[in-house]
């Protein structure tokens, strides 16, 4: 997929809660309207970042997908600031 | 003089007043119904000194900051060994003194709810976390305080148990059930652990 982002944060190797709480914070050193990449290997990041998103009034969740990564899947996000 | 029209005057005057009136009793009510409403807020009251179930705290309490919820922990009796940084007997009755001597003296040394075994439970269940890269309780409990998490400790258990302040971290607030539940009947959600 060809989404944009402004900047990318490797989560890999974390687990719960960890990729939610980087992402947390480096959602505040971008922009508003500007979005963040977040690759994990946390399975369970993919239903955390779509509960943050639903939650949070500042983040939106603009693409998800999975891709296949030596070691098992690899969990990428594309998070929005939109406030 | 038109007395009709007048009248029909003094009849719109009326009616926007009924409604001036009106609008102003419901705005009033709308204020009351705002300041009952929930707020963006995590209430977790620690009253466990095992390791899993304060694990499974700092998880929720750290997760929720980081969704952008407000969150406060009450730490209550054995949630308390929790905040100890250290041992001291001085200045205690008998019984706090042998409570302190049973009690963890940190975060470090508390044991696992299940399969403890005298602390050999708790050293395998860090191993394991630490093998699957999970954040310890420690580094969990410096992130919750590095995103905001209030943390607040008893007063009354900490009384009753003899623990003095110079026992416990630094950072903390102290209260009682009054500020647990003040911040509780504002939260979406709250847990007792």
């Amino acid at each position: 997929m060809s989404q944009a982002f402004d900047k990318l944060l490797d989560a890999r190797g974390l687990n719960c809660p960890m990729p939610l709480v980087n992402a947390r914070r480096e959602i505040a050193r971008i922009e508003i309207g500007q979005v963040l990449k977040v690759v994990a290997s946390d399975r369970g990041s993919v239903a955390d970042f779509q509960g943050w998103s639903k939650v949070a009034k500042n983040v939106e969740l603009v693409g998800q997908e999975t891709e296949p990564a030596e070691g098992g899947n690899v969990y990428v996000h594309y998070v929005k600031r939109t406030a | 003089m038109d007395t009709g029209a007048e009248t029909s005057f003094a009849r719109d005057a009326e009616r926007l007043q009924a409604l001036e009136e009106k609008t102003r009793e419901l705005e009033k009510r709308l204020a009351q119904v705002e300041g009952q409403a929930p707020e963006d807020r995590v209430t977790l009251v620690i009253f466990s000194g095992d390791l899993d179930r304060v694990l499974a705290a700092f998880v929720i309490a750290t997760g929720a900051a980081a969704m952008g919820e407000q969150v406060s922990m009450f730490f209550t009796f054995w949630g308390l060994s929790v905040l100890k940084k250290g041992k001291q007997l001085s200045g205690k009755t008998l019984f706090q003194q042998m409570m302190t001597v049973m009690s963890p003296g940190s975060s470090e040394s508390l044991p696992v709810s299940k399969m403890n075994y005298f602390g050999v439970g708790a050293k395998m269940l860090r191993s394991m976390m630490k093998q699957k890269n999970v954040s310890s309780l420690e580094e969990m409990i410096a992130l919750a305080r590095e995103l905001g998490v209030r943390m607040i400790a008893c007063e009354m258990s900490r009384d009753v148990m003899g623990i003095h302040d110079s026992e416990l971290v630094g950072g903390l607030e102290c209260g009682g059930v009054a500020s647990c539940l003040a911040d509780a009947l504002k939260s979406r959600t709250s847990l007792f652990i």
